[in-house]
């Protein structure tokens, strides 16, 4: 099975910053059981790298693997969203079982 | 230049664009580390002038950033290409940046609470840091306001991303669309909060036929020329047409050159003064074309050399004319001293032919010009373009210290005067009228030298006649007035008293 890898694009250290990593921080223990693997760019550090994804806005939340890439963007607060956004909800034949 | 243009005494530095004509209606360029929106109507060139913007800053050493929100950087690297502008090779040498911020149809986010636009912010001041970017343009912010619903958030963005460019010291360019011609200045109101400066172009239908305009509304602080301005697009992108240079350079020359026609010459008290602008008037068949063809064969007697842009009659017609009259343009021709330009007045716009008629100039480098005639050209054109093509080719000849002969056709055989005299009359700086007279069913011919700036002058009405060596001038008409008005009388008593004086 295709591990879940996300990648959480910041910018700075903003209030916004911190309530998404905690949104995404939440998400992931209460509803993916931990298997996610996440990272966070900020990209005040990581213009570049931030170019070559074409990321526009902040915070922005790319979903790397599986395969379609997929994109939320905002602070991440209402759970449920952000799974049928991600293709993580209970319905979704993206990931079959991330629990 | 002007010592009051000078920055330094409470106005802003400025940066010359290097659009051709931009920085004399501007008066030395947009203002350094500012911001100006570019607005107008789709198909308005708003977004080649941002790109000649930063390919002429370029040019000048001057590297550039450009922020596209709408097209792919693939797209314009493509659609630009035809100016010569390369931009994949200035993306190499590292002197263009692009940061694509053009939306992707298949990646498109879900927006799950509040955002902002960070990471572009980001990416404008890295790519600007690492061309070391003087210039940067946004185009277009519309799409911006398009793609994102929150406009409060999209202010407050625009204004961080506008000062951080201002704070690095770069002077901005960014687009707006505007839905009417002569309505509110964009769409979204953008130029309200972020624009120090703002710069409208037109495309608008103009007596069926299609006129661009350029208008400084706003500039900040500075010094600029108001009103709109011509501007036209060549394979070398944009060019503005500055009409008012014309003030600006009005030197007068007190040499003369020859007419061609030595009684002319001695009519004008000497002949033409070397840097001005002549035009001759007549109907059909009064010898304009002949004057014209004397003009030419004078100018190359004198060592000089001529230059006739003919939009009647084809090279071949004027050379064999030329050659009836014992003249050899040809040889002429290929000792480069003459060159004849063959155009049809409706083949392109007015702007047009003024820019390729400069281009011509500038290459040729004549000392004479002869335009024959006006009238065709003025048959094809708006009034206003025709006037504004006037004053930009008198300006032009002008400060090349180039004499110009200008014919142009009145419409009736006898009296009246042409259309284009009466629109063109105050930038000439002589005229002269060709007219025929009918004396007791005789048609005869008669020229008078209307005005001559700066130069005393024959005032008398003189009869001429052409015959297979060109143009004779003989003595004034005797006895009759009313030549000019198209109604000649005969004043017996008048004859009867010079008969008496002359016994």
């Amino acid at each position: 099975m295709t591990q879940l890898r996300l990648t959480l694009y910041v910018a700075g250290d903003s209030p916004r910053t911190r309530q998404a990593k905690a949104n995404l921080d939440r998400i992931c223990a209460e509803h993916l059981g931990g298997s996610a693997h996440c990272r966070t760019i900020d990209v005040l550090d990581a213009p570049a790298t931030a170019e070559a994804e074409r990321i526009l806005t902040t915070p922005t939340l790319v979903r790397e693997q599986p395969l379609p890439r997929r994109r939320v963007t905002g602070d991440l607060s209402d759970t449920s969203r952000v799974l049928v956004a991600l293709g993580l909800d209970a319905g979704s034949s993206d990931i079959p079982t991330a629990r | 230049m002007n010592a009051k243009r000078r920055a330094g005494d409470g106005h802003l530095p400025k940066l010359r664009t290097g659009i051709p004509g931009f920085d004399t209606i501007a008066e030395g360029g947009l203002p350094q580390a500012r911001t100006t929106l570019v607005a107008g109507t789709a198909g308005s060139a708003k977004t080649i002038f941002a790109v000649h913007y930063l390919a002429a800053g370029i040019a000048a050493g001057e590297p550039g950033v450009f922020v596209t929100f709408e097209d792919s950087p693939a797209a314009l690297r493509a659609n630009v290409l035809g100016f010569g502008w390369d931009i994949a090779r200035w993306e190499k040498e590292g002197s263009w940046a692009f940061v694509d911020a053009a939306p992707d149809p298949d990646d498109q986010a879900t927006v799950v609470g509040a955002y902002d636009l960070g990471a572009l912010v980001a990416r404008i001041e890295h790519a600007v840091r690492t061309t070391n970017a003087k210039r940067v343009v946004l185009d277009s912010l519309d799409a911006l306001f398009v793609q994102h619903a929150d406009h409060s958030m999209l202010r407050a963005e625009l204004l961080r991303i506008t000062a951080a460019l201002k704070r690095i010291g770069a002077t901005v360019v960014f687009t707006g669309e505007r839905t009417d011609e002569y309505g509110p200045i964009t769409r979204n109101g953008v130029e309200e909060f972020v624009a120090d400066n703002v710069i409208i172009l037109r495309n608008v239908l103009d007596n069926e036929r299609r006129r661009r305009t350029i208008e400084l509304l706003k500039m900040r602080g500075t010094p600029h020329q108001r009103g709109e301005f011509p501007f036209t697009i060549t394979n070398e992108g944009i060019i503005v047409i500055p009409l008012s240079e014309i003030e600006l350079t009005q030197s007068s020359s007190t040499v003369r050159v020859t007419s061609g026609v030595k009684e002319l010459d001695r009519m004008c008290g000497g002949g033409f003064f070397r840097d001005s602008i002549i035009l001759a008037s007549g109907a059909s068949g009064t010898g304009k074309t002949l004057l014209v063809t004397q003009f030419m064969q004078g100018g190359f007697k004198a060592k000089e050399r001529t230059l006739l842009f003919a939009f009647e009659e084809s090279k071949d017609q004027l050379f064999r004319n030329a050659a009836a009259w014992g003249m050899d343009f040809q040889s002429m021709e290929k000792k480069e001293r003459l060159m004849v330009v063959n155009r049809y007045p409706h083949a392109m716009a007015m702007e047009d032919h003024l820019v390729e008629m400069q281009q011509i100039i500038d290459e040729f480098r004549p000392t004479r010009v002869a335009v024959d005639s006006l009238s065709a050209l003025e048959r094809v054109s708006a009034i206003r373009s025709f006037r504004e093509f006037v004053i930009s080719l008198t300006s032009f000849l002008k400060k090349k210290e180039t004499a110009g002969l200008f014919t142009s056709t009145s419409p009736s055989l006898l009296g009246g005067t042409s259309v284009t005299e009466k629109h063109i009359s105050t930038l000439t700086d002589t005229i002269i009228l060709l007219r025929y007279v009918e004396t007791f069913g005789v048609m005869r011919r008669g020229m008078v030298v209307l005005k001559m700036r700066g130069s005393a002058h024959d005032t008398r009405i003189r009869e001429y006649t052409i015959d297979g060596k060109g143009m004779h001038i003989g003595e004034p008409f005797a006895h009759i007035s009313g030549v000019l008005s198209g109604h000649v009388t005969y004043d017996a008593d008048e004859a009867d008293r010079r008969r008496r004086e002359d016994r």
